[in-house]
């Protein structure tokens, strides 16, 4: 376990273990089960990945092995549907969006049907396996379909949170999580609030909005800033759609300079849901910490984040551009 | 099922249904719904249990998924005719501010539609996910579906034919409607499907061919020996050969008027063939 000393100015945020965020999925889903008897669970053959075992182990009649055909999976998911299941998919990120778009969009999103898209090994931090498997895409395609919402929680902790949240929104959801341990930091006994943003750290100069595995690293840029002498604010806006748009719009009414951080394409992602409301309500200047419209590659996660500027130095760097 | 009855006078009345439709904004798919307006007519006024006050959830009822869903005119004439909705609101079909869209949708909320369809070969895995459903209410009645032939060539199909058979859905009676036509031709030049039945036979499902699926009881028969099929641990498939464009001699035969609406004067050609039976709406 490390302890991270911080000034004292600064809320503290304790890393309890790194952990991945697809075994909150994973442990999530299996504590879903016991409270919600409509819940199923799909898998297209991967689900040691998706830490979906233990759900398959405590109920194996709700537990659906479709093997390598996706597109059949999210077809089965709509169809489950229909009599009042409520059928969590599990498959990588890729193979959750891009692979099956217009399954997802007739079948489940235009058809209304209460499907929870369950997308592990998503970004860059997949790692080895490269670019086939490394979607950089998925939030743009997800957001753009109507009435679908879109989560990308930060750790474990929050990932488990939004797992047995899903299930009581009535509607399709994509949940988007990933493959490396990473700091756990949010507060064991959460609460998932879908559409509601977090604020981790208040600060007047700039506003840090961050999603999944960059919110840790958004904390550790604020924590360098502020020994530079700048108070960043740092938001969590793990529902990207629908987005908080007050708690953006309020921030950057205070800060007037905002930072966004991702792992994904900087086309299509949350940068441009946050540009797009600020647009709109209190125009203001923006960086974006996001891939720029790349592929990505083989390589240890770390390396990758480094490579491609998806870090609390990047997140720096962009802040201290707004306010030079 | 329920006694057979003389449905000669409500096919007829679809056929016109249909050609009005398609007329009225010059638009939509007459070949494959007169193919179709048989089967349709047999499951819905015969064969399946459902409860007129449409419950999505198809709780404890029959429930029916049109996976080629380009038919739409056959299939809302006959929710209309059975009582689904006011057989007026035909005349709204592909217009705006319409709950009878081009393609089937559940997005505006018309009854007798659990699906969005349209975009092929995603109704099969759909019925599959509903009568798994079904199993898990313990629910015994049934999923049925229908699909075009050329609808065959989508990948996705086999996907669910695969998952279908090697999981025993037993509780699901899909029908492919076996006309021999597509958009750009005969399936057989377009791209064969060779022997349909053969290749559901290899992914463990039943096969009932139907070798006139536009004779009413043959459609009964094929159906009834269908139902019997069920429970037994594996899915069942019943091959429909049809003529697409039937009971219009000018449609029969050809691919011509898969996506295509008579003139006035055909139109007129096509009603004189088939006269008012139970009132036009």
């Amino acid at each position: 376990m490390t302890i991270k000393k911080i000034n004292k100015q600064m809320n503290t945020f304790t890393n309890t273990g790194n952990i991945d965020t697809r075994s909150g999925f994973g442990a999530g889903l299996s504590e879903l089960g016991d409270k919600n008897k409509n819940v199923v669970a799909l898998c297209a053959d991967l689900t040691g990945s998706l830490k979906m075992n233990d759900f398959k182990k405590k109920f194996p009649e709700r537990f659906y092995q479709v093997g390598i055909a996706e597109a059949n999976m999210m077809g089965i998911a709509a169809g489950m549907t229909i009599g009042g299941k409520i059928p969590f998919t599990g498959t990588f990120a890729n193979f959750s969006t891009g692979r099956v778009y217009d399954q997802i969009r007739q079948s489940i999103a235009y058809s209304g049907k209460n499907v929870k898209l369950c997308a592990s090994h998503a970004g860059l931090t997949l790692g080895e396996d490269g670019a086939t498997h490394q979607i950089l895409e998925d939030i743009g395609m997800m957001k753009m379909l109507p009435g679908m919402t879109v989560i990308n929680p930060c750790d474990y902790n929050q990932t488990k949170a939004a797992t047995q949240a899903i299930a009581d929104h009535e509607g399709p959801v994509y949940l988007r999580f990933g493959r490396p341990k990473v700091p756990n930091f949010t507060a064991e006994d959460q609460k998932f609030e879908i559409g509601k943003a977090q604020i981790l750290q208040e600060g007047n100069d700039v506003s840090i909005f961050a999603i999944g595995h960059l919110v840790w690293e958004a904390l550790e840029a604020a924590k360098a800033l502020q020994e530079k002498g700048i108070q960043a604010e740092v938001i969590n806006l793990a529902t990207i759609k629908p987005l908080d748009e007050k708690a953006v719009i309020d921030s950057a009414k205070k800060t007037n300079a905002v930072v966004t951080a991702e792992e994904h394409n900087y086309y299509g992602g949350l940068g441009e849901s946050v540009a797009r409301t600020l647009a709109q309500h209190h125009p203001t200047r923006q960086e974006f910490v996001a891939t720029q419209d790349t592929f990505g590659e083989s390589g240890k996660p770390h390396e990758l984040l480094d490579k491609y500027g998806l870090n609390a130095d990047a997140i720096v760097v962009k802040a201290e551009k707004l306010l030079g | 099922m329920t006694e057979s009855q003389n449905l000669e006078p409500f096919v007829q009345q679809v056929r016109r249904d249909i050609l009005r439709q398609v007329h009225a904004v010059n638009s939509g798919h007459p070949g494959g719904s007169l193919g179709c307006t048989e089967f349709f007519s047999v499951l819905f006024k015969e064969v399946m249990q459902y409860d007129i006050n449409f419950k999505p959830d198809g709780e404890n009822e029959d429930i029916f998924f049109l996976s080629n869903g380009h038919i739409s005119p056959v299939y809302y004439s006959v929710l209309a005719r059975c009582g689904f909705f006011d057989v007026k609101e035909l005349n709204t079909f592909r217009k705006i501010n319409s709950r009878l869209q081009g393609h089937p949708t559940t997005h505006e909320g018309l009854p007798g539609i659990r699906i969005a369809s349209g975009s092929l070969g995603q109704g099969m895995s759909v019925s599959i996910g509903a009568a798994q459903t079904k199993k898990l209410n313990d629910d015994e009645h049934l999923v049925y579906s229908l699909h075009g032939d050329g609808e065959l060539q989508e990948g996705q199909n086999w996907e669910a034919i695969m998952y279908a058979g090697s999981k025993g859905i037993d509780n699901l009676i899909a029908t492919i409607d076996h006309n021999g036509q597509q958009i750009d031709g005969a399936t057989k030049e377009v791209m064969p499907l060779n022997n349909i039945k053969d290749k559901f036979t290899a992914f463990d499902w039943q096969v009932i061919e139907v070798n006139d699926g536009n004779d009413l009881d043959q459609v009964r028969n094929g159906l009834r020996k269908a139902r019997q099929l069920t429970g037994k641990g594996k899915p069942t498939v019943m091959i429909l050969n049809t003529v697409m464009g039937n009971g219009v001699d000018y449609m029969m035969h050809t691919h011509e008027w898969h996506g295509k609406a008579p003139d006035d004067e055909l139109l007129e050609k096509g009603l004189a063939q088939n006269p008012e039976t139970l009132g036009d709406y």
